[in-house]
C-alpha cells in the first residue's frame, strides 16, 4: 500500500488551517495510489485533543507527539520526528505546509531523508512513478513544472492553494513518544510576539485591504482598517515602504520579501504596484486599486481601478460596502 | 569571525520572461544578472558582523558556470576578502544537489558562521541553507530578520511568522539564512572595485549531488485581464460596488 504523510502545524494550542490544506494535498496523491493519508501532529501537551479533526479532510490516522519542548517552534526535534515517522511508516511522500514553520522544517526533513524536495507548490499529482508539482519561480512570473523521482518525496504546499474538502469524519489518534529528548535541541525558540491575535491572518483572509505610502502616515491606516471591517472578512496588509517606516509590522508586508497572498479580493490603496509588491499578490482573484496617479503600475493589474484621492474615495467605499452588506 | 556566505547569480526580475525553445527553461537572451537579493543582504550582514565585532575574514562561495566570476568579483568589491567559484556547467534546480556541493566545500573550513539568503530569487526553493546545515550537522536558523552574534559563541535571531515573530537562540558555529531586515547591501566603492581585482578567487569543480528533482516544463502564468479604470474619485464608488456584487461576486 502506498501511503502519504501530512505534517500538521499547531500554534498556541490550536491546529492551523494550513494543516488541513496539507492533508488535502496528500489526499490527492493517496487517491491516485489507492493509499491512505496519515498525519503527524507535534505540539505541547493537550494538543492530542484537537487531532481527530484532521480526519475531516481525509486523514485516517493521526500520530501525535506531545512534549513541553514543542510548545514553541522546535525545528531540530520536529524535523527529526517527521523524518523518523516517514521512515517508520514507509511513506511514499510527505507533505508539509509552506508556512513560516513548514518552510523551515521541509528542507531539514529532506536532507535527513537524503532526497531533494519541491517547495511552495500550487498543484500536485502522480504521473507514473514520479510526483509532479507546480512551483512558481522568478517572483511568480514563471511557473515550473517539477518532477520528483526521489523516494520518499518531500513537498511543501503553498498556503491557500489546496482548498480543504471537509466531510464528517474523524481520524484515529495514536500518541507516540518522542524519539530523543526534544528539550535537547541546540536551536531554541525563546519567545513569540504576537500582534493582534483576534485579527484574521493574511494567508487565511478571503479579502485583503492593503495600504501603501499613499496613506501618508501611520494613523491614516484607520481608513483601510475601517474598510476591512466593513467587508467583515478582511485582513489589512502593507507595502514595504510602509513597514520600513514602521507604520505597520513587518509581518503585515505583502510581496516578494513578505507574504505571498491570493485572496478572492485584493484592494490596494495608495500602492504604486512595484514588481516586488505585485510578486506577492498578482494571483489574487479580483484586484481593486485606488490611486491618485492614473499612470501607477498597479492599474495594469487592477480589474477595477479608481483614479482618485484615497482620503476621499475610501470613506465613501467603506460606507457603500457597509450598506451593501446590511441589505443582503 | 571566520564567515562564509553563499551567493547565487540570478537574472534581474524586472522583465517579461520568455520560455526558451525546448520549453523547460527561461530564454536567457537579453537578461541581466546579479547577486540574488537575499544573498546581498547576507553578504552585507557578514561584513557588518566583522566590522562591529573586531575583524575576521569573509569568504563568498558561488556555484555555477564561468559567468558567476563576475558576481563573485562584485562580492569582493563590497569588501569580502576571498571568493570560491565552484564550477559547474549549469546550476541544477535540485537544491539538495547544490547543498551537497556547497557542504563539501564548507566542511573543514572552520567557519564560525555560514550565511545564506532566505531564498534564491529565481528558483525560490528556500532549501539550500538548512540542507547544508543538516549535511554538516550544524545548528540552523532560517529567515532571520534580525541577527546578533556579538557574544561570539552564541547568537540570537528574530524570525517573522504569519502575524507574529519569534526570537531564537543558538550556539556557534551555525548556519543562518538571512531575510530582509538584517542589513541593506552597500554599493561597491571605486576603491572596493580596484581592491577586488587583487583579491583571491579560487576556481574548483563543483561536487554536485545526484539530481532527483527536475524541471520538466516552464510556462508563463495566465495573463491577467488588462487593467481597467472604471472611473475617477468618489463618484466611481457605486459602480465599483455594483461590479464587486455582480461580476466579482465578493460582496
Ligand atoms: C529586494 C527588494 C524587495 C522588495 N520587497 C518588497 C515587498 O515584499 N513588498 C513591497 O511592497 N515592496 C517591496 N519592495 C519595495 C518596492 O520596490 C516599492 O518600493 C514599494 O512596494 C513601494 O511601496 P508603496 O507602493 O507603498 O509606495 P510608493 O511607491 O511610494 O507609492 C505610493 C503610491 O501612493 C499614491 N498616492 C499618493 N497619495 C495618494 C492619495 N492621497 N490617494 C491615493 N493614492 C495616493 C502614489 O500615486 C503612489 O503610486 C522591495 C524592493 C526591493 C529592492
Ligand atoms: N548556485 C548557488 N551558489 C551559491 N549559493 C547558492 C546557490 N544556490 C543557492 N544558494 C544559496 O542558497 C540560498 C537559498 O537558495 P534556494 O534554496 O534556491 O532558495 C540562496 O539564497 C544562496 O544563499
Amino acid at each position: 500500500m502506498t501511503n502519504f504523510l501530512a505534517v500538521a502545524e499547531a500554534r498556541s494550542g490550536e491546529i492551523r488551517k494550513v494543516s488541513h490544506e496539507a492533508v488535502t494535498a496528500a489526499k490527492l496523491l493517496a487517491s491516485a495510489t489507492g493509499g491512505e493519508v496519515h498525519a503527524l501532529l507535534v505540539g505541547a501537551p493537550g494538543i492530542a485533543a484537537k487531532a481527530a479533526a484532521l480526519g475531516e479532510c481525509g486523514a485516517t490516522k493521526v500520530f501525535v507527539i506531545e512534549h513541553e519542548a514543542f510548545a514553541l517552534h522546535n525545528p531540530e526535534a520536529t524535523s527529526a520526528a517527521i523524518a523518523e515517522r516517514v521512515k517508520a511508516g514507509g511513506y511514499r511522500g510527505v507533505v508539509l505546509p509552506a508556512s513560516a514553520h513548514g518552510k523551515d522544517l521541509a528542507p531539514r526533513v529532506a536532507a535527513r531523508l537524503g532526497v531533494g524536495m519541491a517547495a511552495d507548490v500550487t498543484t500536485l499529482a502522480m504521473e507514473g512513478a514520479a510526483i509532479v508539482a507546480t512551483h512558481p519561480v522568478n517572483t511568480g512570473k514563471v511557473l515550473a513544472k517539477i518532477s520528483l523521482t526521489g523516494n520518499p518525496a518531500v513537498v511543501s504546499v503553498r498556503p491557500g492553494a489546496f482548498t480543504p474538502v471537509s466531510a464528517a469524519a474523524t481520524a484515529a489518534v495514536e500518541t507516540v513518544a518522542p524519539a530523543g529528548d526534544p528539550a535537547a535541541s541546540r536551536v531554541k525558540t525563546t519567545g513569540v510576539t504576537t500582534g493582534n491575535t483576534a485579527k484574521l491572518d493574511l494567508g487565511e483572509a478571503p479579502i485583503i485591504v492593503t495600504g501603501g505610502r499613499g496613506l501618508k502616515a501611520a494613523e491614516n491606516f484607520k481608513l483601510v482598517e475601517d474598510l476591512a471591517e466593513a467587508f467583515g472578512n478582511a485582513a489589512v496588509g502593507a507595502t514595504r515602504a510602509v513597514t520600513d517606516d514602521g507604520w505597520r509590522p513587518h509581518s503585515d508586508q505583502i510581496g516578494q520579501t513578505g507574504r505571498l497572498v491570493s485572496p478572492d479580493l485584493y484592494v490596494a490603496v495608495g500602492v504604486s504596484g512595484a514588481i516586488q509588491h505585485l510578486a506577492g499578490m498578482r494571483t489574487s482573484k479580483t484586484i481593486v486599486a485606488i490611486n491618485k496617479d492614473k499612470e501607477a503600475p498597479i492599474f495594469k493589474v487592477a480589474d477595477y481601478g479608481i483614479v482618485g484621492d484615497a482620503f476621499e474615495v475610501v470613506p465613501k467605499l467603506t460606507e457603500a460596502v457597509r450598506a451593501a452588506r446590511a441589505n443582503r | 569571525m571566520k564567515i562564509a556566505v553563499c551567493i547565487k547569480r540570478v537574472p534581474d526580475m524586472d522583465v517579461k520572461f520568455k520560455i526558451a525553445a525546448g520549453g523547460s527553461a527561461v530564454d536567457e537572451t537579453g537578461l541581466k544578472y546579479d547577486m540574488s537579493d537575499f544573498d546581498g543582504y547576507a553578504a552585507e550582514a557578514a561584513l557588518q558582523v566583522n566590522e562591529k565585532g573586531g575583524g575576521g575574514e569573509v569568504t563568498a562561495i558561488c556555484l555555477g558556470p564561468d559567468s558567476v566570476g563576475e558576481t563573485l568579483r562584485k562580492a569582493l568589491s563590497m569588501g569580502i576578502d576571498k571568493a570560491v567559484h565552484l564550477k559547474a556547467d549549469a546550476v541544477p534546480f535540485d537544491g539538495y544537489a547544490i547543498a551537497q556541493a556547497l557542504a563539501a566545500e564548507l566542511k573543514g573550513g572552520n567557519y564560525d558562521l555560514i550565511l545564506f539568503g532566505r531564498m534564491s530569487i529565481d528558483s525560490s526553493n528556500q532549501s539550500v541553507g538548512p540542507m547544508v546545515a543538516e549535511l554538516l550537522g550544524l545548528p540552523c536558523v532560517t529567515a532571520a530578520s534580525r541577527l546578533d552574534v556579538s557574544a561570539k559563541t552564541t547568537g540570537t535571531a528574530q524570525r517573522e511568522l504569519e502575524g507574529a515573530s519569534e526570537t531564537v537562540s543558538f550556539p556557534l558555529p551555525a548556519v543562518v539564512t538571512i531575510d530582509e531586515g538584517v542589513a541593506r547591501p552597500r554599493y561597491p566603492s571605486l576603491k572596493g572595485i580596484m581592491a577586488a581585482k587583487k583579491k583571491p578567487l579560487e576556481v574548483k569543480p563543483a561536487q554536485l549531488g545526484a539530481v532527483t528533482v527536475t524541471v520538466t516544463t516552464m510556462e508563463l502564468p495566465p495573463e491577467r485581464n488588462a487593467g481597467r479604470i472604471i472611473g475617477e474619485g468618489a463618484d466611481a464608488v457605486p459602480e465599483l460596488v455594483r461590479l464587486l456584487q455582480t461580476e466579482a461576486k465578493v460582496l
